[in-house]
């Protein structure tokens, strides 16, 4: 299915409604991106301002959610869109929900990331796990907006996929902070706000997979939420 | 509250999630059309159409104009006989007989599948004569049964208490949504098994539409209904199974919620969601 899916409506009105809603989710999308991009960069390096920046664009991107939300509302309203259009514009509402969550969680990275960079700033390198768990969790997202732009869900398992990689690392990255923690306890405040951090890397990583759940459905109608990764691929295969 | 109130059985939501599942339930069939083909002289507007429609349910055609929805519904109650030239192949079962078989008489076919067109045409009558109407051309002249007759049809179309004191009012004095509801009282005053609408609400106003539709959605509860119509939203509303048709032929069918959701067919889709194929 490609994106002239979205065209060929005999009111041209409603083809430009559904590809504006469809645009700013993709704008939403690459904000949100740069979002991570840059609180993640901001941990690793201990660069504030770029912290405080991540901070202050989280209310573009609570902004953007209202916006198309108001949009997808005002659409099902007038224009009582069926089958794809109907799948797009409830799928979009959902996305965006999660999108905004991703953003939560990249404010709240750099939150941490301020407070780190108040006591010894000079040591991140220990947490090389930490941005390889980072880069993980960028590619799923990107991914999955990705399959949105362009509303294929060939890649779809490969994503999700991932998951288990991000969880994998999540646990050992645990591991380590609880063994800093013991080795000693004047860790414990900082290995906390680690902790957050590799929570929010986390569920980033879940709501990847839950935006790809979600346009499975905008695609072919079928609802994928709640599989294991092997039912998932089972089902994407019929 | 105190801990010993404090719920500990765990708590099944199974039945309310049956409940969503009840329109996908088989249901039993009321109508079978078998290989129908329809030809208007050398002109053929039904391509071998085949479908079952359940019991005390309402199935909803959709299609472009000109698409055989309404040839097929007329087909139901043999309403294209009257037409010249007609010619028809196939079978249409009610209730698991042949309505085209020779022996079957049309008059009492028609009294078990009743219609209401798009334009309401009460007879220019008073509104209790155009209720009786059916009994009357059947002998019924028993006043006490007429009234009662009156009375249930009256209500079971939703009108009761809007004309109740003005039985003996002409009929087209009424308004078009009350005129459309008067002759859905006069078909269901015979007691058919079948309705079958053809554009019911088309000629009305959007509350009289609402109405009627609340009133298609009361009277499934003792009719299999079979509605016609150009409005989508409407088939979406009224309707447990939609069938969409195209040139004569029978594209899908299936239940409203799926058809309107996530249609098999690209053709379907392409109609519902108001794209050129």
């Amino acid at each position: 299915m490609d994106n002239s899916k979205i065209g060929h409506h005999i009111s041209g009105q409603f083809n430009k409604e559904l590809e504006d809603v469809r645009n700013k989710v993709l704008t939403m999308g690459g904000l949100v991106e740069q979002q991570i991009e840059l609180a993640v960069t901001a941990f690793s390096t201990g660069d504030l301002e770029m912290a405080e920046l991540v901070i202050k664009q989280d209310n573009q991107v609570d902004a953007l959610e209202m916006a198309i939300d108001q949009e997808c509302m005002q659409i099902l309203a007038l224009r009582q869109p069926a089958a794809f259009d109907l799948r797009l514009l409830i799928t979009v509402m959902k996305v965006i929900n999660e999108l905004e969550r991703v953003g939560d969680m990249a404010e709240r990275i750099a939150e941490m990331a301020i407070q780190l960079s108040g006591g010894d700033n000079s040591k991140h390198d220990q947490y090389y796990e930490l941005e390889h768990m980072a880069e993980l969790v960028q590619e799923m997202l990107h991914g999955a907006l990705d399959v949105f732009a362009r509303m294929n869900i060939e890649d779809v398992v490969t994503i999700t996929g991932l998951d288990e990689n991000v969880d994998r690392e999540y646990g050992s990255i645990i591991r380590q902070l609880i063994t800093k923690m013991m080795e000693d306890p004047r860790n414990i405040t900082r290995m906390l706000d680690v902790l957050w951090i590799a929570r929010s890397l986390e569920r980033i990583g879940d709501h990847a997979c839950n935006i790809c759940e979600h346009l499975v459905y905008m695609v072919k109608g079928e609802d994928v939420r709640h599989l294991t990764q092997k039912e998932l691929e089972k089902k994407m295969k019929e | 509250m105190t801990a010993q109130h404090t719920r500990t059985h765990a708590i099944d939501v199974s039945s309310v999630l049956q409940g969503q599942k009840k329109s996908s339930e088989p249901n039993e069939p009321c109508i079978k059309v078998e290989n129908l083909n329809l030809f208007y002289a050398q002109k053929q507007a039904l391509h071998d159409v085949s479908m079952e429609m359940s019991k005390k349910k309402v199935t909803a055609y959709i299609g472009p104009s000109g698409c055989g929805k309404s040839t097929l519904l007329r087909c139901i109650n043999r309403m294209n006989d009257l037409v010249d030239n007609v010619t028809i192949e196939g079978k249409v079962l009610l209730d698991n007989e042949n309505i085209y078989d020779k022996t079957v008489n049309v008059a009492a076919l028609r009294r078990r599948v009743g219609m209401v067109f798009q334009k309401p045409n009460p007879f220019p009558k008073s509104i209790f004569e155009n209720v009786t109407y059916g009994l009357r051309i059947q002998g019924i002249n028993d006043k006490r049964i007429l009234e009662e007759t009156v009375e249930n049809a009256l209500r079971g179309a939703a009108l009761w208490d809007e004309v109740k004191d003005r039985l003996n009012d002409n009929a087209l004095g009424l308004s078009g949504g009350q005129q459309q509801r008067l002759v859905i009282a006069r078909a269901i005053a015979i007691e058919p098994e079948v309705l079958l609408l053809d554009e019911p609400a088309s000629a009305l106003d959007p509350i009289s539409t609402l109405k009627i539709e609340e009133l298609i959605n009361e009277l499934k509860e003792k009719y299999t209904i079979v509605i016609v119509t150009h409005n989508m939203q409407q088939a979406a509303r009224v309707s447990d199974y939609t069938a969409f048709m195209f040139m004569g032929e029978l594209i899908e069918m299936g239940t409203t919620s799926e058809l309107f959701t996530n249609p098999r067919k690209k053709q379907t889709e392409d109609y519902i969601t108001g794209r050129y194929g």
